[in-house]
């Protein structure tokens, strides 16, 4: 009985949330577009993520690096380093761990704003003067991560390099300019595009699912937190989803 | 100062005093099965303050969220200036809106922004081509009528309950609203500042000639400001007239909102 009633609330949530998109690209992508908002959230998502993005991947190309050697050097390969972990952060674990740690980030942020939003009625406050909230709030928060995670990714990407760059020369010396050669002489477009590609959707999933979680919240601050709380998981499940979908996707166009 | 014709918020003229504003006939709305306004029906006048009066759950913010559209009714008309609000398309119900303040009970003010930002956010949305120093002017001519001048820079976590009130209460006059719907406007303060605020209530009708449906459960305020009172029991309209005619009543039911 429990699994049915579970299942019920699952096909009913997965309506609500076709329906809040649905609702967004009929009404909240129409003109006039809030763009001095829109300017404020790309700053606040892309701009004030970027330490974070950047750290994180910067241990993260290093630990790669560190952890990838021992193996390597067993098989006497350990000049495949670069490649490996190029090759690696490029087409799956820059692309996800940036969507993942963004996911944290501004998901939550955003399913608490909104969430916050909507208990104290700023949200209505918002459209009694006259302003469509999914214009305002939703549209420009979802255009904004949409088109800033690809960003970050892409910076991500090259710190994590240079995390990786680091983290090869702690066991032998390298040069810089060797270092990126045999990066980018093992990468191709078949590599970078599938992976930036997929970032956008990784970015449109998690602005929606906060916006649709913050929208959707219940009374009460245990609302909010629940809100923030279900953003992330919800996008970030969803990234490995739509991560799952991009590799199936892409190895139909023969691009793996 | 930019002079802006009230033509300019609409098609419809300036309503005489004592022409129905808002007719509310036969609306019903339920939630689940919860049937929350049953056969509910009121008109309300130019220059008219009526006050709701019921229990907790009884409905009145409902009835008010439906006149101003946030919420869409079952059955029933709500007629706003003539228009029936449940039928607007969205661009149409924005119009109506501008003619409609609507003061929030926890003042919904956007936390985010200055109190300037938050008076400055619905006149830059419906009359775009006020130049900056219009804007400010406004903004200020806003403050002054609610005494609160000093705090246009502040941001609403530096105010106090009551002064948010009178932010919240300038904000919904700047676009110069021809009605007002007040969501208890008195609860949560002393008594000192509610009467302050029924006071500014009733300044700001004088001054700007509007009219009013005021939700409250404060009944010193009920008999400052109201010139009617609706006593909304079970989704109907179950008392309607002045102060003194439902406080004089012998109806238990009515006797029970006026015991000290």
């Amino acid at each position: 009985m429990a699994l049915i009633k579970d299942i019920g609330y699952f096909l009913d949530e997965t309506g609500s949330m076709a329906k809040f998109t649905g609702y967004l690209f009929s009404h909240g992508l129409r003109p006039r577009f809030e763009v001095k908002e829109l300017l404020a959230q790309c700053y606040t998502i892309g701009y004030k993520s970027f330490p974070l993005i950047g750290l994180t991947g910067f241990i993260m190309g290093l630990v790669l690096t560190m952890q990838l050697r021992p193996s390597l050097v067993s098989y006497g390969v350990q000049s495949e380093l670069p490649v490996m972990v190029g090759i690696a952060i490029v087409r799956e674990i820059g692309p996800v761990i940036t969507a993942l740690i963004f996911a944290g980030k501004i998901g939550s942020s955003i399913g608490a704003e909104l969430g916050s939003m909507k208990v104290t009625e700023q949200i209505d406050a918002m459209e009694v003067s006259g302003t469509n909230p999914y214009k305002y709030l939703v549209a420009t928060r979802v255009l904004a991560t949409t088109l800033m995670l690809p960003v970050l990714t892409i910076l991500g990407d090259a710190i994590s390099l240079f995390g990786a760059y680091i983290g090869v020369n702690l066991g032998s010396v390298t040069s810089l300019h060797f270092f990126f050669t045999q990066v980018f002489q093992s990468l191709s477009f078949s590599d970078i595009l599938p992976a930036i590609t997929k970032t956008f959707f990784f970015g449109f999933a998690v602005g929606i699912i906060g916006c649709y979680k913050g929208f959707n919240s219940s009374k009460g601050t245990q609302g909010v937190g629940i809100s923030a709380n279900s953003a992330v998981v919800l996008s970030s499940v969803l990234i490995f989803i739509i991560d799952l979908l991009a590799v199936q996707f892409t190895n139909l166009l023969g691009l793996n | 100062m930019a002079t802006i014709a009230k033509s300019d918020l609409g098609p419809e003229d300036k309503v005489a005093k004592g022409a129905p504003v808002i007719t509310i006939e036969h609306l019903f709305k339920r939630f689940g099965k919860n049937v929350v306004l049953k056969d509910f029906n009121l008109t309300v006048h130019q220059e008219e303050n009526v006050v709701v009066l019921g229990k907790s759950g009884a409905g009145k913010s409902v009835l008010i969220k439906c006149i101003i559209g946030l919420l869409k009714p079952d059955s029933g008309k709500i007629l706003v200036f003539g228009v029936n609000v449940p039928d607007l398309s969205p661009d149409d119900l924005d119009r109506v809106r501008t003619k409609i303040g609507f003061l929030f009970q926890a003042n919904a003010l956007y936390d985010s922004m200055t109190v300037r930002e938050n008076l400055e956010f619905p006149l830059r949305r419906h009359w775009i081509n006020l130049t900056q120093q219009e804007v400010n002017q406004m903004v200020l001519e806003a403050l002054e009528n609610v005494g609160l001048k000093n705090t246009v820079d502040m941001m609403p976590s530096e105010l106090s309950g009551g002064m948010l009130k009178r932010v919240a209460l300038a904000r919904t006059l700047i676009l110069k609203p021809e009605i007002i719907l007040y969501d208890e406007p008195t609860t949560g303060l002393d008594p000192v500042t509610a009467r302050e605020i029924d006071n500014l209530i009733l300044k700001l009708q004088k001054k700007y000639h509007t009219s009013s449906i005021v939700i409250s459960h404060d009944m010193n305020c009920v008999k400052n400001i109201a010139d009617r009172v609706i006593l909304l029991l079970d989704g109907m309209c179950y008392a309607d007239g002045t102060y003194e005619e439902l406080e004089n009543s012998s109806d238990e039911k009515i006797k029970q909102f006026f015991e000290p």
